[in-house]
């Protein structure tokens, strides 16, 4: 993956957060490799931490985002029912490493989220593996790293990020 | 004030008749008293001794409302001191934790120890001899602060009755819990620091409500079906506890598997080898009665006004406080035994994850909860009481059942309310 352009791999973030945006999540997930983690670390850990011997927020293997993404398309996930509205805005795409068969990339994120009259903001860093598909890229890894102190007043991870 | 001439709670035992008025949680008289009678005069969590392995390490943490520099001195002690200069009151310690010397407090350049004793101030000829030997120069500690099996509290009322007797019947509890292992325990490195727009009592409610599980975490109980078919575990049932002084517990068996020490077949073989060695060890050292409780029973502790230790899933400490009638801030941490196995650590923490924490396929919808809640007590003018009479009368209420809750609210009414009780005697609704 020596000849990844920042543009193709920006055309992937960008509709990533639009399926994201739209509440299109079981489409979403099938951007994920099948060996694909999804993590969110608390904010008091380095951004390298691993979740086996750290608490996160969030340590998603391929499994379990499953789950995520079927749970969150039910009625009885309350805190997502009525869904929320989000806007994601991803910007400062840079491509970090390349090798044969995989890119590291960072971003950072803004993502709105707006339930019964209450909007929150999250944002940080989100740091990707991403492999080459056919004809679109696969994440291998999602790691975001949460700027904020904690999650307040946000709250909860109750959408994904 | 209102406040003072209404109920607050209405009890009527004979008619099994327990109505909290909705008011509790919305009305900003009600509010400010509870941080005089409730938050000043009751011991508070802390932190536990595990976050301090070392002499000079530091955590800045607000309890209260108090920014508490929680350290250990150079010669190994736990202190609690106020995070405030001696001088003109500036933060003196303005990091989340690390480890250090001493504090030099940034506005005049006063420098303390880790005992928060001043060592030196510029410009120390200005002052009398003997100005550092003089204990109104030094940081001050809190008030109280003791500590029960590596949990450290403080209290803002110097004359509250000590830790061991306050816990009450929450101290054999806190045995159980400890008595996992003989290594001690740690909190595990990571801070979930989150928030939830509701009054802080209805996290207490919830922490001890076992009535929500089923419906509130349907979503969590579906997944929970395709990973164990250990759902007959669950089916056990269990009990509430009041603890005395307004704790109170749930004891149950539950159908999730737990590290210390109830298998589950999503764990495999590796798994089962490690349990099985952890579940022989607690047979060994206190008796098949005594393990089996260790290990297969799941705990919701609760520790008045503010703590909760749930040992169910993974072990977890949580602590919240308000900071307006309707918004309160959590900590929570995850707390292991230090013996355990990478393989054990790496799945507590997995189970900690699916079920508990603002990203959990649980908690955020009790938060959810607890936020329609505050919504719906904009209506209590009108629609005033909730009802916690579940389980009334009976001789052994379940742990579905609310006598927990009927337990911290009397505690609550005692200390915001002083006799006489003319409250609590009631009247039928």
């Amino acid at each position: 993956m020596h000849s990844v352009s920042r543009i193709e791999v920006e055309d992937f973030l960008f509709n990533e957060a639009d399926l994201l945006d739209q509440w299109r999540l079981p489409e979403w997930l099938t951007l994920f490799t099948d060996d694909a983690k999804y993590e969110v670390p608390c904010t008091d850990l380095p951004p390298d931490a691993s979740p086996d011997t750290n608490l996160f927020y969030i340590a998603d293997d391929r499994t379990r985002l499953g789950e995520r993404v079927k749970r969150l398309m039910k009625r009885t996930a309350h805190a997502e029912f009525p869904h929320s509205k989000t806007s994601r805005i991803v910007g400062n795409v840079r491509i970090k490493a390349r090798k044969d068969d995989e890119i590291e990339v960072s971003c950072v994120f803004q993502t709105l989220r707006t339930k019964d009259g209450i909007t929150d903001l999250y944002f940080g860093t989100n740091n990707y593996r991403l492999t080459g598909g056919d004809d679109t890229f696969r994440i291998r890894e999602k790691r975001c790293l949460l700027a904020g102190d904690g999650l307040r007043s946000s709250g909860r991870i109750s959408i994904v990020l | 004030m209102s406040t003072e001439t209404q109920p607050a709670l209405l009890v009527d035992p004979a008619q099994r008749i327990f109505k909290v008025a909705r008011r509790n949680f919305v009305d900003p008289d009600i509010f400010a008293a509870e941080k005089e009678r409730i938050f000043d005069r009751s011991w508070l969590y802390l932190g536990h001794s595990s976050e301090l392995p070392k002499p000079g390490d530091y955590i800045t943490r607000i309890v209260a409302g108090r920014g508490i520099l929680f350290t250990r001195d150079s010669k190994g002690q736990l202190r609690a001191l106020l995070n405030t200069c001696p001088h003109r009151g500036a933060q003196v310690c303005r990091e989340r934790k690390g480890n250090a010397k001493s504090f030099q407090c940034f506005y005049h350049g006063w420098v303390f120890g880790s005992d928060g004793k001043l060592r030196s101030q510029p410009g120390e000829e200005s002052y009398p001899e003997g100005f550092k030997s003089r204990d109104t120069s030094n940081m001050q500690a809190v008030p109280r602060f003791e500590s029960y099996r590596d949990f450290n509290f403080v209290s803002f009322d110097r004359n509250i009755i000590p830790l061991v007797d306050y816990l009450a019947g929450a101290r054999e509890y806190l045995d159980v819990i400890c008595d996992q292992t003989d290594a001690g325990m740690s909190i595990v490195a990571g801070s979930q620091e989150y928030s939830i727009r509701a009054n802080w009592k209805l996290l207490t409610e919830n922490s001890i409500d076992g009535y929500h599980a089923l419906t509130t975490h349907a979503t969590y109980f579906d997944i929970l079906m395709s990973s164990t078919d250990n759902l007959a575990a669950g089916t056990g049932g269990g009990f509430g506890y009041d603890l005395g002084n307004g704790h109170a517990v749930l004891e149950y068996a539950a159908p999730w598997g737990r590290p210390v020490a109830q298998w589950i077949p999503g764990w495999g073989e590796t798994g089962k080898t490690e349990i099985n060695r952890q579940y022989d060890k607690l047979v060994s050292r206190h008796g098949t009665e005594r393990a089996d409780r260790i290990a297969l029973k799941n705990r919701n502790l609760f520790i008045f006004p503010n703590l909760v230790i749930n040992d169910i899933m993974a072990l977890t400490v949580r602590t919240y406080f308000p900071t307006a009638p309707d918004y309160m801030v959590i900590n929570a941490w995850a707390l292991a035994p230090n013996d355990e196995t990478g393989w054990a650590r790496k799945y507590r923490l997995n189970n900690f994850l699916e079920f508990l924490g603002p990203g959990g396929f649980a908690s955020p919808d009790d938060a959810e909860a607890l936020e329609h809640c505050q919504r719906g007590f904009k209506n209590s003018k009108e629609a005033m009481w909730n009802d916690i009479s579940k389980g009334m009368g009976k001789d052994n209420p379940s742990h579905n059942d609310e006598l927990q809750m009927r337990a911290f609210w009397t505690q609550w009414n005692r200390q915001m309310y002083p006799a006489p009780i003319s409250s609590i005697k009631g009247v039928a609704a």
